[in-house]
């Protein structure tokens, strides 16, 4: 076996990357909600590859349980913009800049 | 070369693709069909990382069930209206980009003080995966986070709850108003 641990360590942290600028960039909420996902992949990958890095299954799992509460937190996140579209008729996450109305 | 490294030097330059694509879309249903992309080159991941358990769910949760469930919401806002690109805050992409490459920079120097870039994967993990990798982790999960697991349903059940109490329609606004009607 020779499958190349650190390549796929270092692409997780360039995905996670990406997925931290399109969160600082990017003013659509859902795109945002995308970038957090790819986030969460990222994680997911190198917990993986921890995982076989050192013969032991518990990175599979908590990768499993991260992708259970991506789950959760995307039914949350999206009735949130969806609520937010409802009042504000736009998903632009510069358009809830105040915290009370 | 061995087949998984030639796998793994593939589908590298796709997933980064694919992310950096997603990054500059404008139009959010093609940003969520590159994420769709990405999802899949992740699971190409995990089955040379011998998890092949993980490989379907990320297929099915996340390219099926999570993925529809964003397109189904792009969908319900309506795809003809594109983001505005005036910026308020001055030199934030700038920055922003600067803060990416500055993070990429820091994990490949702990990955080369940590375990090095020539790291191969050890020998026997198909002892550690026996009778196959799904039955190995219902082994590990169903003794050692047993508890974690039982948390993440009571989880699950807040999740729905609350997505139902956002989510729902006017609600507060129409007891009050029948409240009245029943009293008069």
């Amino acid at each position: 076996m020779s499958t190349p641990i650190s390549g796929f360590i270092v692409l997780s942290g360039i995905l996670f990357a990406i997925g931290t600028a399109g969160v600082l960039v990017r003013r659509n909420a859902l795109v945002i909600f995308m970038s957090i996902e790819l986030q969460l992949n990222a994680v997911n990958l190198a917990l993986v590859a921890f995982s076989r890095m050192h013969n032991e299954l518990d990175g599979q799992i908590l990768a499993f349980f991260s992708m259970v509460v991506a789950a959760a937190e995307v039914v949350v996140g999206l009735a949130i913009i969806v609520s937010l579209y409802r009042r504000r008729r736009t998903v632009d996450v510069d358009a809830a800049a105040e915290l009370r109305w | 070369m061995a087949a998984d490294q030639i796998a793994f030097w593939a589908f590298a330059p796709i997933s980064i693709a694919s992310a950096v694509l997603m990054l500059v879309q404008r139009n959010a249903v093609h940003a969520a069909l590159f994420l769709i992309v990405n999802l899949f080159t992740l699971a190409v991941f995990f089955l040379l990382l011998d998890a092949p358990f993980l490989f379907a769910v990320q297929i099915i949760v996340y390219a099926g069930a999570i993925m529809v469930l964003f397109l189904f919401v792009i969908m319900l806002f309506g795809v003809d209206r594109d983001e505005p690109l005036v910026e308020h805050l001055r030199g934030q992409r700038a920055l922003a980009v600067l803060l990416g490459i500055g993070l990429v920079a820091e994990v490949v120097l702990a990955v080369r003080a940590g375990i090095g870039f020539a790291a191969r994967a050890p020998d026997g993990f198909e002892l550690v995966n026996e009778g196959g990798n799904p039955k190995a982790l219902s082994h590990v999960l169903f003794s050692e986070y047993f508890l974690p697991f039982e948390v993440t349903s009571v989880l699950l059940i807040v999740a729905a709850v609350s997505a139902m109490v956002l989510a729902q329609r006017r609600a507060r606004s129409i007891e009050p108003a029948e409240a009245r009607g029943n009293g008069a």
